[in-house]
């Protein structure tokens, strides 16, 4: 079972108290965008084998949004911020240096 | 390759069985191939078969980074059925069922192909709806499918409960041509036939990069050296993503974990196949005798193989209803596979923005039953650049608008 720990309220919830949302980080284009980049939001992935940086919604608990951390080969999870971000945050890129959870 | 018959038996018979050889035989990788396919899982070897078979080329090679026919081809619950909404999608899972029923004797190969009818059950009254219009819209394609009332499935599945009281059976879309197929023996098969022709096929060879030159593949790199080719198939599903990016482009994919698990072997209880979709969930017998039992896929992306223990037990609580006498069953064996879903739950058959270079991928989490139709168009779009079965499928549908929604959106139950 996949255990994370929701940033919002500090709770470390089993998978089933949560949502997940797919990949983090996307930035969003709308329809005056051009088809390149709304191809590209909409269904372009990079699908990695490896560290990936994803969305999750505490949909049973407090109902936040937030990112996480997590290597898609191993399932080992390198941590949790906020959804507020625009790029992961320096701890979890050094944790997922060290190889070992923040 | 010695050809299997009665006469061939007896001769073993008397024998003491030493003659029969290897089903594929192993060679080292010669330095340059017409085509190489990556991925000797059902789909790969299927589109190296008809390449040989349908457009003579067979100075090719089919890589695999584990063992034949280990991947999502041993995997599955082996249900072939072809009654989708779409016409594209009838078109080539109808031509892969039709593929299935002549495949023994074209193999010269036991694929064990068991027509014995698939019905999905409709448990709410949109299914009710939804349903009425396949059938309909499958009898414009020419698949023979037909609604079919509650009264109708209990004779058909008797040990089915069907005034559930939180999911009645409403009725079923019934095809009677679908059914199962020893899954192994569809690899082994297509194996033993892409051998017969001269191809190679090369086992522990993983792909690490793929050599191109001013927009055009050259060839690939290989835990067993470099290996030329005119012209690369990649066919490796949940995996897709990953060869992708060796080759610099990026696929509207994601990798999930579909999980299946059979019961204990039981006695002959149940000669149909069933799907629930509204529980993410299906249901037949093996051979053998042990319920083999699909789930649905965890939502995040996941390259290990194994899935959720929760997904079990939400397909097992909701399948008890239905299905009364498996609460008394044990389970004896899970396990899971990576499925590569894409946007709108169809498949992509497609040309890349690397020159020769073709992809066969996004099945989700119903590729088994198309095997033989993905293998007979792709071959024909890496052979002449266009197939009419592949048309539709292009990944450059997701640009353009043109998706084939499939109501199967829920990217379960196959």
């Amino acid at each position: 079972m996949l255990i994370l720990t929701c940033p919002n309220c500090g709770l470390a919830v089993e998978e089933t108290e949560l949502s997940p949302g797919g990949e983090a980080h996307l930035e969003r284009f709308g329809p005056t965008s051009s088809d390149d980049a709304f191809e590209e939001y909409l269904f372009l992935r990079d699908n990695v084998k490896g560290v990936h940086f994803e969305r999750w919604r505490h949909a049973y608990g407090c109902g936040k949004w937030f990112l996480a951390a997590r290597d898609t080969a191993t399932l080992q999870v390198f941590g949790t911020y906020s959804a507020q971000t625009k790029a992961p945050p320096p701890d979890i890129l050094a944790a997922i240096k060290k190889g070992k959870n923040t | 390759m010695r050809r299997f018959s009665a006469f061939a038996i007896a001769r073993e018979a008397l024998r003491n069985h030493e003659g029969w050889g290897r089903t594929w035989a192993k060679r080292p990788p010669k330095a340059r191939y017409d085509v190489i396919i990556v991925g000797a899982g059902g789909h790969g070897l299927a589109t190296a078969y008809y390449l040989g078979k349908n457009f003579g080329i067979t100075n090719v090679a089919i890589l695999e980074k584990g063992w034949l026919g280990g991947g999502n081809t041993g995997r599955n619950t082996t249900i072939i059925r072809s009654n989708y909404l779409q016409d594209p999608s009838a078109a080539i899972y109808e031509k892969a069922r039709s593929l299935y029923e002549g495949l023994s004797q074209d193999l010269n190969y036991n694929v064990m192909f068991s027509p014995r009818g698939v019905i999905m059950l409709a448990q709410t009254h949109h299914e009710v709806r939804g349903y009425k219009r396949t059938a309909h819209a499958n009898s414009l394609q020419g698949v023979t499918t037909e609604w079919i009332e509650p009264k109708r499935v209990k004779e058909l599945c008797p040990i089915m409960n069907i005034d559930g009281p939180r999911y009645p059976v409403l009725g079923g879309l019934w095809q009677a041509r679908g059914g199962t197929a020893r899954h192994d023996a569809v690899a082994w098969g297509y194996a033993r036939a892409c051998t017969d022709m001269g191809m190679d096929i090369l086992q522990k060879c993983e792909v690490t990069g793929i050599a191109r030159d001013g927009g055009k593949v050259t060839g690939v790199q290989t835990t067993q050296g470099d290996i030329a080719c005119d012209k690369l198939g990649v066919v490796v599903a949940g995996h897709s993503g990953v060869l992708a990016q060796m080759a610099g482009f990026r696929l509207p994919l994601e990798s999930v974990a579909l999980q299946a698990l059979v019961s204990e072997p039981v006695k002959p209880c149940m000669d149909v196949v069933v799907m629930a979709n509204t529980v993410h969930g299906y249901m037949s017998q093996s051979d053998k005798g042990e319920m083999v039992i699909g789930g649905g896929t965890d939502g995040y992306n996941n390259y290990t193989q194994r899935g959720s223990f929760h997904h079990i037990e939400e397909t097992l609580r909701a399948l008890v209803e239905t299905f009364p006498m498996i609460s008394r069953l044990k389970m004896l064996r899970q396990w899971g596979g990576i499925v590569d879903v894409t946007g709108d739950r169809s498949p992509i058959l497609s040309k890349t923005p690397v020159d020769g270079m073709y992809v066969n991928c996004g099945w989700g989490t119903g590729g088994f039953k198309a095997i033989p139709g993905s293998g007979w168009g792709m071959a024909e779009l890496i052979a002449k650049g266009h197939s009419p079965l592949t048309e539709a499928f292009g990944m450059e549908r997701f640009r353009e608008g043109r998706f084939i929604d499939e109501s199967v959106a829920a990217g379960v139950a196959h």
